[in-house]
C-alpha cells in the first residue's frame, strides 16, 4: 500500500536527511538570516521586560475572542510580508531575465532564480498571500467586530476558537519550514495535476503545500461553524434579525461559504495525498486516474473562497461608508439580499476558471451566464455604497481612503472581471498576465478593506488612534505601486505575456517590466509608512487616547462599549432598539449613559489545551511531510488523547461578582486588552489545564 | 426616523439587567449540526469522485463495479448498522426516564453492532486484496476504498465516542455536558448510518446492477 520512494528513508528521521537543509543557497541563507533577526527582535523585548509569563499565560492561553482576532491579524500581517517579498522576487527575476541577452546571476541562466526555486517563489506567494494573509486576517476582524457587534461577551466556542487560531497558526508554520527544510510545492497555488503527483514532483514540497492547507482549513471550518452558532445563538436582547450589521451580515454569509465549501478542499487534498502516499489513481495521469477530477473540486472550493474572502470586504465598505458620510448605509435590505445572493452564484461559477480546458459550448455557455450574474448584486452593493456617500458630510480620515480607493479597485477587477467571464475573450487571454492582473485588482480591494478595517477598529481595541499623516502616506504610496505595476500588467497581458514565466522570450515587453518594478518601489516605500504609522502610534499612544467612540459618528453597538474593550466586553448586555443603535442613542443623547447597577457574570478561563493540540497539529504535518511515521502517528494519537482528556475536565469559568465589575468599569482603562490582568481576577494562573 | 418616538419622550431601558444566559445544549447542539453538514460534504466530493471515477475506462482493465461488489455481504453491513442505530437510539429512549442502566446498555449494545460492522468490512475488504484488487490498481478501485474507508473510519470514531461516554457517564452521571455529548452523538450515529445507506445503494446495489 505504501508508495515506495526514491531515495533514502530512515525509521527516526523519515526522508530527513542533513541535506534537505539548503545551507548552500545565498537567497535562502539571507532569508533564513532575516527571519531569525525579525524573530530576535519580536522576541528580545519580552525576554528583556520578562513578559515570558504574562505573552504565555494572556495571550497563548487566551479565549478571549479580541485577543485570539488580534493574533490572527498579526499572523495575517506577517504572512503579507513574506507574500510581499516573494512577490518583490518574482516582478525582480522577471524584469531581470527578459529576453536572450539578459545576464544570468547566481546559479542562474536568465535573471538571478533557477526555474525550480522560481516556481516555489510563486507557488508560495500564492499561497501565502491567499491562504496565510487575507484568509487569517478576515477571520481575525470577524473574531473581534461581531461579538461586540451583536453584543455577545465571547464567541459561542471560546476553546474551539483558540484551537481554530492555533491550527491555522501551525499551518502558517509548516510553509515557514519549508522554506528552510526541504522545499516548497513548485506547481503552483492551485496544485496543479498531476504535476503535483509524486513521480513528478518527488520532492517534500507539494506535501508541505497539502499539509499546511489542510491543517489550516480544518481551523477556518471550526471558526465558521463557531461564528455562525455566534450569530444565531448569542445575539444581545432586541438585536433581531433586520437590525443585524451589515459586517455581522456579511461574516454569516462568508461563514456559510467556509463551512460548506472549505471540506470539498479537504477531499480534494486529502485524495491526492491518498495518491502520493498510498498510491493511489485519483489524478493520476495512469491506470484510471482524472486530472480534471482535481480541477473541479479545487475550483468547486477555490471559487467560494473568492467571495468568502470578499464578502468580509464589503461587510467593512458597509462599516467604514456611513461612519465617514455621517449617514445611514442606503439600502440595508437590498445590501443584504446582495449579500445572500453572491454567497449562492458563488457556488455556480468555479468552471469560469477553466473555460478553455474542453467542458464544450453549453457548459461553458451556462458557467459564463452564471459570472456575469454575480455583477448584478455586486453592482447593487456599489451603487449602495455611492448613495450612501451622495449628499453625505464626508471626513477623508484613512480608512474612508483606504475604502474609496477600494471602490475604484473593484470598479476595475469587475469590469475586467465580466470581460473574462465571456468565453471568446478568455481563450484569447487565458493563463496570461491579463488574469493576473484582474484578480490582484479583486485581491487588493480585499486587501484594501482589510487596512480601513485595521485603521477603523484598532482604536476599539488597543484605545489609540493610529497615526492619520503616515497612514495617508501608506495609502498613497500603496496605490500609487498598485497602479503602476497592476496597469502595465494589463497591458503586457493584451500582449501576449502568459503567466508563471521564470524566462520570458520577449525583449518588447522590457520597458513595461520596468514600470511595474517601479511600482514595486512604490510598495516598499509604503511599508516604510506603515512600520512609521505604527510606531509613531504606539509612541503617541497617551496623545492620540480616545473613548467608546474614536471616530464620533460611527453607528453600531460595538463602539457602545469602552475604548480599548475591556475583557468582558459589555458591563450588562445592552438593549438593542434600532438598526445603527449607537445612532439611535446618539439621537436621544443617551450614547454616554452607563448602567446603574451590575450583575455577577460568567467567564471562561484561559487553557492550554488549544496550543497543545496546534503543537501536535504541526508535528501531524512535518512528521507526514517527511513520512516519519512515528511523529505523525504519535502526534495524531496526542490530538485525539488531549480533546478526549479536555472533554473530562470542561471548564468551570469562573464569575465575576457584582462588586468586582463596579471596580472594573470605574478602571476600565488599565483592563484593556494589552494591561496584565492582577488580582481580584483569577484569569488565568489557577488552572491552566 | 419614528417620530412618535421623538428625542424627548421617556427613553426605553438602555440596559439587560439580570441573566442573559444562553441554553448551553442547544447552543452545542446547533454547532453540532453545522459540524455534520461540513462532514456531509465531505461525502458529497467523494461521492462525487466516485461517481466520476465509476466508469469502465477508470477500471484500467482491473475489476470493474459489477465484478467486486456483494451485494449480500454488505447488506449484512447494512443490518449491523441499523441495528446498532436502533440500539443507540433505544439508549436515548432510556436517557428520557435517567435510566442509567438502560443508556448503558444500550450504548454497549450499539457498540457491539458498531464492531460487527467493522469487522464484516475489513472482511470484504480482504476478500478483495485476496484477489488483487488493491487501492492501487486503478482509479475506480481507489474511489471505491476511500469512500468506504472514509465511512468506516467515522464509524471507528463514533465507537470511540461512545467507549468514552461510558466513562463518562460512569464517573460523573447525567450532567449537562454529558447529556449534550449524548444527544449529539446520536445525531453523528443516525448520520453515519444515513451515509451507509448511500453508500449501500450508490455504490453495492448500483454496481451490481450496471
Amino acid at each position: 500500500m505504501l508508495v515506495q520512494l526514491q531515495g533514502p528513508w530512515s525509521w527516526i528521521f523519515g526522508r530527513l536527511t542533513l541535506d534537505s537543509i539548503p545551507y548552500n543557497n545565498p537567497i535562502i541563507i539571507f532569508a533564513f538570516a532575516f527571519s531569525v533577526i525579525a524573530g530576535l527582535a519580536a522576541v528580545a523585548p519580552v525576554i528583556y521586560y520578562r513578559k515570558i509569563g504574562y505573552i504565555f499565560r494572556e495571550w497563548i492561553c487566551s479565549v478571549d475572542h479580541k485577543k485570539i482576532g488580534v493574533m490572527y491579524i498579526i499572523l495575517g500581517l506577517v504572512m503579507m510580508f513574506r507574500g510581499f517579498v516573494d512577490g518583490m522576487m518574482i516582478r525582480t527575476q522577471q524584469v531581470t531575465a527578459d529576453g536572450p541577452n539578459s545576464p544570468g546571476f547566481l546559479e542562474a541562466q536568465h535573471g538571478y532564480l533557477p526555474p525550480s526555486h522560481f516556481d516555489q517563489i510563486y507557488s508560495s506567494h500564492g499561497t501565502l498571500m491567499i491562504l496565510f494573509a487575507v484568509t487569517p486576517i478576515l477571520t481575525g476582524l470577524g473574531n473581534i467586530v461581531v461579538p461586540l457587534q451583536i453584543g455577545a461577551r465571547d464567541m459561542a466556542f471560546p476553546r474551539m476558537n483558540a484551537i481554530s487560531l492555533w491550527l491555522t497558526v501551525m499551518g502558517a508554520m509548516l510553509v515557514m519550514a519549508s522554506l528552510f527544510i526541504g522545499d516548497f510545492s513548485a506547481a503552483g497555488w492551485v496544485g496543479l495535476t498531476p504535476l503535483t503527483e509524486l513521480p513528478y514532483s518527488p520532492s517534500v514540497g507539494v506535501d508541505y503545500w497539502m499539509w499546511a492547507i489542510q491543517i489550516s482549513s480544518v481551523g477556518t471550518t471550526l471558526n465558521a461553524i463557531n461564528i455562525i452558532t455566534t450569530i444565531i445563538g448569542m445575539r444581545a436582547p432586541g438585536m433581531r434579525w433586520d437590525r443585524l450589521p451589515i459586517f455581522t451580515w456579511t461574516t454569516l454569509s462568508t461563514s456559510i461559504i467556509g463551512l460548506t465549501a472549505f471540506p470539498i478542499l479537504g477531499v480534494a487534498l486529502a485524495l491526492l495525498g491518498a495518491d502520493r502516499y498510498l498510491g493511489t489513481h485519483f489524478y493520476t495521469a495512469g491506470l484510471g486516474g482524472n486530472l480534471m477530477l482535481y480541477t473541479d473540486l479545487f475550483w468547486i472550493w477555490g471559487h467560494p473562497e473568492v467571495y468568502f474572502l470578499v464578502l468580509p470586504a464589503f461587510g467593512v465598505l458597509s462599516e467604514v461608508i456611513p461612519t465617514f458620510s455621517e449617514k445611514p448605509l442606503f439600502g440595508y435590505i437590498t445590501m443584504v439580499a446582495a449579500t445572500f445572493a453572491i454567497a449562492g452564484i458563488s457556488w455556480t461559477v468555479w468552471l469560469h476558471h477553466f473555460f478553455t480546458m474542453g467542458a464544450g459550448p453549453m457548459v461553458n455557455t451556462f458557467f459564463s451566464v452564471a459570472t456575469m450574474l454575480v455583477g448584478i448584486p455586486t453592482g447593487v452593493k456599489v451603487f449602495n455604497w455611492m448613495l450612501t456617500m451622495y449628499r453625505g458630510r464626508i471626513t477623508y480620515t484613512t480608512p474612508m481612503l483606504w475604502s474609496v480607493g477600494a471602490l475604484f479597485l473593484l470598479l476595475v477587477g469587475g469590469l475586467t472581471g465580466v470581460m473574462l467571464a465571456n468565453p471568446a475573450i478568455n481563450y484569447t487571454v487565458h493563463n496570461s498576465v491579463f488574469v493576473i492582473a484582474h484578480f490582484h485588482c479583486m485581491v487588493l480591494l480585499i486587501a484594501y478593506t482589510i487596512f480601513a478595517a485595521i485603521i477603523y477598529w484598532f482604536p476599539k481595541v488597543f484605545g489609540f488612534k493610529l497615526d492619520e499623516y503616515n497612514g495617508k502616506g501608506f495609502f498613497w504610496t500603496f496605490s500609487l505601486g498598485t497602479m503602476t505595476v497592476f496597469t502595465a500588467m494589463f497591458a503586457l497581458g493584451f500582449e501576449g505575456e502568459t503567466r508563471r514565466l521564470d524566462y520570458l522570450y520577449d525583449p518588447q515587453w522590457l520597458p513595461m517590466l520596468i514600470i511595474e518594478e517601479l511600482g514595486i518601489g512604490l510598495y516598499c516605500l509604503s511599508v516604510y509608512y506603515f512600520f512609521r504609522m505604527l510606531y509613531v502610534s504606539i509612541r503617541d499612544r497617551a496623545k492620540n487616547a480616545c473613548g467608546p467612540d474614536p471616530w464620533g459618528t460611527a453607528r453600531t453597538l460595538e463602539w457602545l462599549t469602552h475604548s480599548p474593550v475591556p475583557f468582558y466586553n459589555f458591563a450588562v448586555t445592552p438593549e438593542v432598539h434600532e438598526l445603527d443603535e449607537l445612532a439611535w442613542r446618539r439621537e436621544r443623547h443617551c450614547e454616554a449613559v452607563r448602567p446603574e447597577r451590575f450583575d455577577p457574570i460568567h467567564m471562561p478561563r484561559n487553557t492550554m489545551i488549544p496550543i497543545i493540540i496546534g503543537i501536535f497539529a504541526f508535528g501531524f504535518g512535518f512528521g507526514m511531510v517527511w513520512r516519519i511515521w512515528w511523529m505523525a502517528g504519535g502526534s495524531l494519537f496526542l490530538i485525539i488523547a488531549a480533546v478526549i482528556i479536555s472533554s473530562f475536565t470542561p471548564d468551570p469559568g469562573y464569575t465575576i461578582t457584582a462588586a468586582e465589575m463596579a471596580e472594573l468599569e470605574k478602571q476600565h482603562a488599565q483592563h484593556g486588552i494589552v494591561a496584565e490582568s492582577g488580582s481580584p481576577l483569577p484569569m488565568a494562573e489557577e488552572r491552566l489545564v | 426616523m419614528d417620530a412618535s418616538r421623538g428625542s424627548d419622550g421617556p427613553l426605553p431601558p438602555l440596559w439587560h439587567y439580570g441573566e442573559t444566559e444562553h441554553d448551553p445544549i442547544s447552543t452545542k447542539t446547533l454547532g453540532f449540526w453545522l459540524y455534520m453538514l461540513s462532514d456531509a460534504l465531505i461525502f458529497a466530493g467523494l461521492f462525487a469522485a466516485y461517481g466520476v471515477l465509476d466508469q469502465t475506462m477508470n477500471a484500467a482493465g482491473g475489476p470493474t463495479a459489477a465484478q467486486i461488489m456483494h451485494p449480500v455481504a454488505a447488506f449484512w453491513q447494512t443490518i449491523a448498522v441499523l441495528s446498532s442505530v436502533l440500539s443507540y437510539s433505544l439508549a436515548t429512549v432510556a436517557l428520557k426516564t435517567g435510566n442509567r442502566n438502560g443508556v448503558l446498555l444500550g450504548i454497549v449494545v450499539a457498540i457491539l453492532f458498531g464492531g460487527i460492522f467493522i469487522a464484516l468490512e475489513f472482511t470484504d475488504f480482504a476478500s478483495l486484496f485476496a484477489i488483487g484488487a488493491t487501492p492501487d490498481r486503478s482509479g475506480f478501485l481507489s474511489a471505491f476504498f476511500i469512500l468506504v474507508a472514509t465511512h468506516g473510519l467515522h464509524m471507528m470514531f463514533g465507537i470511540l465516542w461512545m467507549l468514552v461516554l461510558i466513562l463518562q457517564i460512569l464517573r460523573s452521571g447525567f450532567n449537562t455536558a454529558v447529556v449534550t455529548r449524548l444527544l449529539n452523538l446520536r445525531l453523528f450515529w443516525q448520520f453515519q448510518a444515513s451515509v451507509w445507506v448511500c453508500v449501500y445503494v450508490f455504490v453495492y446495489l448500483r454496481g451490481t446492477f450496471q
